[in-house]
């Protein structure tokens, strides 16, 4: 299936693009060219490089963030303690069809 | 029209020309890459990609049709051959010749391979470098086969927890006298050797591989200790050289690895280099870093040069190794370091290790700690130090540590 997403950059523009579930946010991000999205360790939860705000709206969708993801994002560009999350933590499924992310001013 | 063409197409090549393209670039731009498929990552071949928990089309970068519609012409299974570096031409494997108003040297490295006269050639004797090299040893990974592996760095150590996972039998040699000598302390080395005894891997410390031979339908081990091993296959974990070649007959300067300046400029006018392959100035010393982080980094700042940038690159180096359920993060450069500081993390099977030359932190390996590493990395950028004595005290949070008054710039 293919999932929906949209992508707002820190000057505001929306970019929307699909990617097929069960790859993760960062590497639809990735495949879309998103700015801003730097993801260096390649989705091995090392960097924190890849960090997005979630909408409100569908952050309560997401499964909860795993231990070193919160580690890493507590020393993230300006972090949300509800809403930050590692895009390549996130993998895509079919509820978060339509989901809205914000990318952060700039990362680390 | 302008044209820069950018050789090689691994994680720096690729970098740099979406780079160019992300700067406004807008002439013609080609990316030659001497493998036969489009940019991939490395890192998980030794990792998740052996243990088949990272499919092919996830391996990739970007998904081939990215490079189109970035204008970027990649040219994959193409050598370059010679390179003139007077006129910029630059001439291919498959006949062509393209002359270029700028260059990027971005070839990477290449896996040192066992001599013959060892039983290098011998079949079953890998390297781990390439999608190829994995591919084609993914046969061999099946349980209850023997593998030797010789080195103890960390792509040698990180198949060697992949084969211990896949149900293999694992015996690793390092001649040196303890694994990670080159890049690693003591304290951490011994931390990961006991990790790998944990999973029943043999670690052979001081201990050499003299020579191969076939054996039926197996390979035998002779070691420098003298022993014997029988075994099915072997993988050559020896470290990497710099892929040099096409610069060198070019002319270009050559001091381990292509030698730029801070801008990444080479010797020659219009040429560039940047990731594995080059060697750039870093606080008084030149260095040469393998690593997924500076080849992007470099690539980046390469490009912002090409397009009539001048912003020194400045590296902060970092390096991640996953092996088993354990996550090392490294900081800094530990070179020149005298001391170590021991700091136990908050969890159980946590820790960092802290490395100072003086009262200066230069380093931090840390295990299954990000907290740790961040601070570590958070200090190192910042040209900050903690005082070491607070460090070992793990009832000083990390938030809290007093740090050394700065030096003078």
């Amino acid at each position: 299936m293919m999932i929906k997403l949209s992508f707002v950059t820190s000057d505001g523009q929306e970019i929307t693009t699909t990617a097929r579930a069960g790859i993760s946010l960062m590497e639809a991000a990735r495949a879309a060219n998103i700015p801003g999205i730097l993801a260096e360790c390649g989705g091995a939860c090392s960097c924190s490089t890849c960090h997005v705000y979630v909408d409100r709206d569908w952050i309560g969708k997401l499964p909860g963030k795993a231990e070193d993801e919160a580690d890493l994002l507590d020393f993230a560009f300006e972090p949300d303690e509800e809403t930050s999350r590692l895009s390549c933590q996130v993998t895509l499924t079919p509820e978060l069809d339509g989901m809205r992310v914000m990318v952060p001013e700039r990362q680390g | 029209m302008s044209h820069i063409v950018v050789i090689g197409a691994g994680q720096a090549g690729s970098a740099l020309a979406v780079k160019l393209r992300a700067l406004g670039f807008d002439g013609k731009l080609s990316l030659y890459g001497a493998e036969p498929v489009a940019p991939y990552q490395r890192p998980p071949l030794s990792k998740k990609y052996m243990l088949g928990e990272l499919q092919l089309d996830r391996l990739f970068l970007r998904p081939e049709s990215f490079y189109a519609d970035q204008g970027i012409e990649l040219i994959t299974g193409t050598q370059v051959t010679a390179l003139d570096p007077g006129d910029r031409t630059v001439f291919l494997s498959n006949g062509t010749k393209v002359q270029a108003d700028q260059i990027a040297l971005t070839t990477g490295a290449e896996p040192i391979r066992l001599p013959a006269a060892m039983g290098g050639d011998l079949p079953g004797v890998y390297t781990m470098r390439s999608l190829a090299d994995a591919d084609a040893m993914a046969q061999e990974f099946d349980l209850g086969r023997r593998v030797l592996i010789v080195g103890g760095g960390y792509v040698g150590l990180e198949a060697a927890a992949v084969a211990a996972k896949r149900g293999l039998v694992v015996t690793l040699v390092e001649m040196a006298p303890r694994i990670l000598a080159r890049v690693a302390a003591t304290e951490t080395a011994a931390w990961i050797k006991a990790m790998h005894a944990g999973h029943g891997v043999d670690i052979r410390e001081g201990c050499g591989l003299k020579v191969l031979k076939q054996s039926g339908g197996a390979l035998n081990a002779t070691l420098s200790d003298g022993t014997d091993l029988s075994i099915d296959f072997v993988i050559c974990g020896i470290g990497v050289r710099p892929s040099v070649a096409l610069a060198d007959a070019a002319g270009l300067e050559i001091d381990n690895g292509i030698k730029v300046d801070a801008l990444g400029r080479t010797s020659h006018a219009g040429i560039f280099a940047a990731g594995d392959c080059a060697s750039f100035p870093w606080k008084g010393q030149r260095i040469r870093l393998e690593s997924v982080p500076n080849a992007i980094d470099q690539a980046e700042a390469t490009a912002a040069t090409m397009l009539g940038g001048d912003q020194p690159y400045v590296a902060q180096p970092w390096f991640w190794s996953d092996q088993y359920d354990t996550k090392l993060q490294i900081a800094g450069l530990n070179t020149g370091y005298d001391r170590v500081i021991v700091r136990p993390g908050d969890k159980p099977g946590s820790q960092s290790h802290w490395y100072f030359r003086g009262p200066d932190l230069l380093a931090v390996d840390a295990m299954n700690d990000p907290r740790a590493y961040m601070t570590g990395k958070r200090l190192i950028e910042a040209g900050q130090s903690p005082l070491a004595a607070a460090l070992a005290d793990p009832a000083v949070t990390l938030r809290s540590l007093p740090l050394a008054a700065q030096k003078a710039a």
